[in-house]
């Protein structure tokens, strides 16, 4: 077993997907839940600030809450000339600014905590305030194994700091799985961008194929290495098999559709925990990934 | 009449829904929204009449030739996106938020932002009537600024070709791109799946649609994948008053239908789905016309 002589370097592993639902979670919930059960150092990072969904499936001992949080500038309007150098800098339309009614403030919704404004300004008017806008959330399971996730606050123009500090906060040894957010976009880059190596979690229907598709393009540019779970693997067609084979990428394991897993998935619970089947295709999942990574 | 159609988790059926509406209808204006992913071009294959560039965000590029390597930009980043490495100062494109402060203030001009051009809008005409998509540029940021184009767009084509009904396709997702997809629609529907995780999501969306006063109502997709959590979520819907517009049940059937690219509706023009579809549509389309009249 590879994965176990891996425990003591560092190894970042991404599980993404461009297309929500097609097993992102089940695929990362199990991989830890296998390194749990072998006793291999490692974290597992929920990064789907906008719908952080993994502490269904771990028992918590206990958990700690950490805000983060970003810097918003406050102008005094007392302090200010009206020059309108702060207006001018910022690249975000975050500041309300009408002279000729001595009106300026920050529009905190809009704000992207750049501190442009604090920059330009030369009369000190502008300080700036705390705000917090999501919390990482450390869940304490038993044998020391640790689940850590980002959550965003809801309206919060980008989830990606409270994502990065969820990262930041897993500074030890051994193999780190990130659950990463949907989609191809920043919440999504900045979370692979992390990683060593990027599993993509794919089912293989038009839409399935499209997406992820989009996401290689994604990681290409990001020159990220990835490997390929095709998930439901017998319903839809094989248009993404033959996509596979074509372009060479690495098939890591094939998931045939099964209704119990979904039901039994659908409560919070882990296939590798309740059958010694599939905790031996998540065992193998891992050992290929580590081979693949590190090749 | 503007219907939106969001899930929080990506996954329950969304999209394959929002296009069995389409053909239900049978002439709408359709706009896709989920950027990051559109696929109903995919099931559609509408014809491109336009093709719009959209401008996204900016990214800041030095050109090492003028730095002075005076160290300005690095220390006033607060993205991390700027480092010095081997005595030159790199700018990853990643990190980077397009604030423009660096070029701003570097004293020799040596940094520069370009804009992002290669995300398009497209419009033009399919099967049910006319539709809108964007298509986000790899590695590109989704601010919800391209849903907003898209639907604008869609709400030009609607008067022009006086279409009375829209339907919007959502991202996944509780973020601005939703917030965008969204705001100022007549009705809100609620796609989810009988999970923890499903159930979890849909509250979190529903917050969403409460804190702009949108009536929403709830669709429960694959309700046999688990019955028990199936009846939770419609008790809740009846402790929160959530309108309920009904649930259906897990069948492949629904893939094999995307498999062929063909809607549901399409494929088993008198199956069960079918019907419980076009029941629960017209049953969410006369209430939206009870509250806007």
């Amino acid at each position: 077993m590879l994965f176990k002589t891996h425990g003591d370097k560092q190894l970042k592993i991404a599980i993404a997907s461009g297309k929500g639902g097609t097993g992102k979670t089940f695929v990362a919930t199990n991989l830890y839940s296998v390194l749990q059960q072998n006793q291999v150092s490692s974290i597992l990072i929920d990064c789907d600030a906008e719908e952080p969904n993994d502490h269904f499936f771990f028992k918590s001992i206990s958990k700690t809450d950490k805000e983060v949080q970003v810097n918003i500038p406050v102008i005094s309007a007392e302090s200010c000339i009206f020059c309108d150098k702060c207006y001018e800098y910022c690249h975000y339309n975050a500041i309300f600014y009408l002279p000729s009614l001595q009106q300026i403030h920050v529009m905190e919704d809009l704000c992207h905590s750049c501190g442009a404004c604090s920059v330009a300004c030369e009369h000190n008017a502008i300080t700036e305030k705390k705000k917090t806008i999501g919390t990482v959330t450390t869940y304490l399971l038993s044998g020391n194994y640790k689940l850590i996730e980002s959550r965003v606050n809801i309206g919060v123009y980008s989830p990606v700091p409270v994502i990065t500090s969820a990262i930041k906060e897993a500074e030890q040894q051994g193999i780190i799985i990130l659950d990463a957010p949907p989609g191809t976009s920043c919440p999504f880059i900045h979370t692979v961008n992390n990683a060593d190596y990027v599993v993509l979690v794919a089912e293989p229907t038009p839409f399935g194929l499209s997406d992820l598709q989009k996401t290689i393009a994604v990681l290409h540019i990001l020159e990220k290495p990835f490997g390929i779970v095709i998930n439901k693997s017998d319903i839809g067609t094989l248009a993404m098999s033959d996509f596979i084979q074509k372009e060479n990428y690495d098939l890591l394991l094939s998931i045939p559709f099964d209704r119990s897993v979904a039901s039994f998935y659908s409560e919070g619970k882990i296939m590798a925990e309740r059958e010694e089947k599939w905790k031996e295709i998540f065992e193998n999942l891992i050992d290929k990934i580590i081979e693949t990574a590190c090749k | 009449m503007q219907i939106a159609i969001i899930s929080g988790k990506g996954g329950t059926g969304k999209s394959s829904i929002t296009a069995a509406f389409a053909s239900i209808e049978k002439n709408v204006v359709l706009a896709d929204c989920d950027v990051d992913a559109s696929n109903l071009y995919l099931l559609f294959t509408p014809t491109h009449e336009k093709e719009q560039a959209y401008i996204g965000a900016e990214t800041a590029i030095i050109d090492n030739n003028l730095c002075i390597s005076c160290m300005k930009c690095l220390e006033n980043c607060r993205f991390d996106a700027i480092s010095y490495i081997n005595q030159k100062i790199i700018i990853s494109d990643v990190a980077c938020d397009g604030c423009g402060l660096c070029a701003r203030i570097c004293p020799t001009q040596a940094i520069m932002t370009q804009q992002h051009d290669k995300s398009r809008l497209y419009s033009g005409s399919f099967r049910y009537g006319k539709m809108v998509y964007g298509v986000l540029a790899p590695g590109e940021e989704n601010s919800g600024k391209l849903v907003n184009e898209v639907r604008s767009k869609a709400n030009i084509i609607a008067t022009e070709n006086d279409l009375a009904i829209t339907l919007i396709d959502g991202p996944p997702g509780i973020g601005c791109p939703v917030i965008s997809a969204i705001a100022n629609v007549d009705g809100v529907v609620l796609v989810t799946e009988p999970t923890l995780s499903g159930f979890h999501d849909l509250k979190r969306i529903k917050e969403i649609a409460d804190n702009f006063r949108l009536p929403a109502w709830v669709i429960i997709n694959k309700f046999t994948i688990n019955e028990k959590i199936s009846s939770e979520i419609e008790a809740w819907c009846k402790k929160e008053k959530v309108n309920f517009a009904g649930k259906i049940p897990f069948d492949l059937v629904m893939v094999e239908a995307m498999t062929q690219l063909k809607t549901i509706i399409e494929y088993q023009p008198n199956g069960t789905i079918t019907k419980k579809l076009k029941e629960i549509y017209n049953y969410i389309k006369l209430n939206i016309n009870k509250q806007t009249n």
